[in-house]
């Protein structure tokens, strides 16, 4: 193509995926293989050595799997991407290249439940430890941060859902601490927010969500946008110093603005091994051709269903960023003026039990632990995923025992609310 | 620099035109700063250029009398007999205009400066004689991006195309 700039739609359908080389396959081959034939020793010893690019071994890289990289990184206007085995692992992924033992980063206490788990234990088994604060005021990002601490985390739209946090500011915090911004651009996807253009240095993505879009593939990324400057300070010493595990190769100062991705496909994957399956890549590269008509008619249909319960008896309240009562109304017009997203929460008057009764009494909805799909899906997060939080981390975390999620699919919206009318009315 | 003259193209971007004719218009590239240690950049940028076609001549004092990669050390541009397409630097950044003067003096149609090497005096120097200049960048990675390799780690080509590359 010309040196001119092609559409989203055009780069979801084409990104990264000229034809096979050698059959002249359209679609993307999955290359369902482990391991690439070396020409000889010195060709082998040059791949090894990350001094010329070429396959070895689908821990690191694999033909099918870059593809689904180069698209994420494209849509989402970074330098390189990632992929592994879930967005969990992506996190870890993002982090492993900054932190080191005895390090913390800050991160906003409105996140996904498993990832409030994963930051408030796991991790500590590797000597790290996150901070968490209330991303409503981006000055507490600012005062959380000591001198051990190696980058900002947060959900820009936060699951479960209404919750927008104001990107620019906290990249502005994140940047005058010299250390990166990493947002899970999970809920948002790149159709409706593109975080690198408001200052967010690392992107992460649970890729089982809207970009696979029918609830086929767990999958993950990490996509780097190629702008921090691993030189500027000593915080960063995987990438700025030389890699005993490459004979002294020093990261940035080799590679550039491409070292964050080479590192985590070269020692992250390497090392830690969650690289992600081929078939899976293939399914969610498959998803990602009609994100833009999904995410176009999820967003549109939530709205729908956002304002049809804000209405409705039974119903306390609704958190969806698009609907004129909510406090995040200004900041979804401007990250999101797209749309606010297709999963939001609601409270019912009946508490607890009325979310128990209502889970379970839909017929077309599916009740079920996941988000994005064309499916429309119901949750009560106080009794299964945010199960493992306490009272308090659940009502920090938008999740009170009020508080029912939908994400909402492709179906004829009319049917999911005579649905949801009927679950109701039990 | 010198007599005000603003740079001819903007040096952030750089259109895939522009990079794509000139990888493909230089045969012979004269190396500045070139490593006789196999585990520097410089040294691995000239062994995959060479598998790519080029011819790579390194200048380097320090290692002169030496060869790298069965190609004999240079100490300086001037002392090239052969005609040079290109001249690539993998020096500091103040050190470049005296590499664009060099550049000019021997007919090089192109002067590039490596990742992290930017010097906007030798750029407009260097454009002012007509040399076509490139900075901040590797020609290592460029190829490598415009042939697809690239992607192979994830990386953002920036290619949109329905037909075969080229390998």
């Amino acid at each position: 193509m010309s040196d001119n700039k092609p559409g989203f739609e055009t780069l979801s359908i084409h990104a990264g995926a000229s034809p096979d080389p050698v059959t002249g396959a359209r679609m993307t081959p999955i290359y369902q293989t482990t391991s690439y034939v070396f020409d000889d020793v010195d060709h082998a010893a040059s791949l090894f050595n990350l001094q010329l690019p070429g396959f070895i071994y689908s821990r690191l890289t694999n033909p099918t799997v870059s593809v689904l990289e180069e698209r994420m990184a494209t849509l989402e206007g970074g330098r390189g991407a990632t992929a592994t085995a879930s967005g969990h692992a992506a996190q870890i992924m993002a982090l492993f290249a900054l932190m080191s033992p005895g390090d913390d980063f800050v991160t906003s206490n409105k996140l996904y439940g498993g990832s409030i788990n994963q930051f408030g234990h796991a991790i500590k088994k590797f000597g790290w430890n996150a901070t968490f604060v209330d991303p409503d005021e981006p000055d507490n990002f600012r005062r959380a941060i000591g001198p051990k601490t190696k980058a900002i985390f947060l959900e820009n739209l936060a699951n479960p859902g209404g919750v927008v946090v104001d990107l620019e500011p906290v990249a502005t915090i994140a940047h005058e601490a010299g250390i990166p911004l990493i947002v899970d651009n999970t809920l948002a996807t790149p159709y409706l927010c593109r975080p690198i253009e408001f200052g967010a240095d690392l992107i992460v993505h649970s890729t089982t969500k809207f970009l696979s879009g029918n609830g086929t593939a767990v999958g993950g990324v990490v996509i780097d946008s190629g702008k921090f400057d691993w030189l500027q300070n000593d915080k960063f010493p995987s990438l700025s110093q030389p890699e005993p595990g490459y004979h002294g190769l020093t990261f940035a100062e080799t590679f550039g603005d491409l070292s964050f991705t080479l590192y985590s496909h070269a020692v992250t994957l390497r090392d830690l091994g969650p690289s992600q399956s081929p078939f899976n890549a293939w399914l969610t590269l498959l998803g990602i051709e009609t994100l833009p008509l999904r995410i176009e008619r999820q967003v549109a249909n939530a709205l729908v269903v956002a304002q049809w319960l804000e209405n409705h008896p039974a119903i306390d309240w609704v958190s969806h960023a698009g609907l004129d009562s909510s406090p995040y109304r200004t900041l979804a017009r401007k990250y999101l003026p797209k749309g606010a997203g297709a999963v939001f929460t609601f409270g019912l008057k009946g508490g607890y039990e009325a979310g128990v009764k209502l889970v379970e009494g839909v017929e077309l909805v599916s009740h079920l632990a996941n988000i994005g799909d064309t499916r429309s899906l119901i949750l009560h997060p106080a009794s299964t995923t945010h199960r493992q939080l306490t009272e308090e981390q659940l009502i920090a975390a938008g999740a009170g025992p009020d508080v029912v999620r939908l994400s909402i699919g492709i179906e004829s919206v009319e049917d999911v609310i005579a649905d949801l009318d009927q679950a109701l009315a039990l | 620099m010198m007599d005000g003259t603003p740079p001819t193209i903007e040096h952030k971007d750089y259109s895939d035109a522009y990079i794509r004719n000139i990888l493909g218009e230089v045969r012979t590239i004269a190396m500045v700063g070139s490593s006789t240690n196999w585990n520097r950049p410089s040294f691995f940028a000239m062994k995959y250029l060479q598998q790519k076609g080029f011819r790579i001549i390194p200048v380097n004092p320090t290692a002169h009398g030496q060869s790298i990669l069965g190609e004999p050390v240079f100490k300086s541009l001037a002392d090239i007999q052969d005609k040079i397409d290109m001249v690539d630097v993998f020096r500091k950044s103040e050190e470049c205009v005296a590499y664009a003067e060099e550049a000019v003096r021997v007919g090089a149609k192109v002067l590039w400066l490596q990742l992290g090497v930017r010097n906007d005096d030798a750029a407009r120097l260097a454009e002012a004689a007509g040399l076509r200049v490139v900075m901040n960048r590797c020609p290592k990675i460029e190829y490598a991006r415009l042939h697809g390799e690239l992607s192979w780690n994830g990386i953002n080509s920036g290619v949109i195309s329905s037909k075969r590359r080229k390998i």
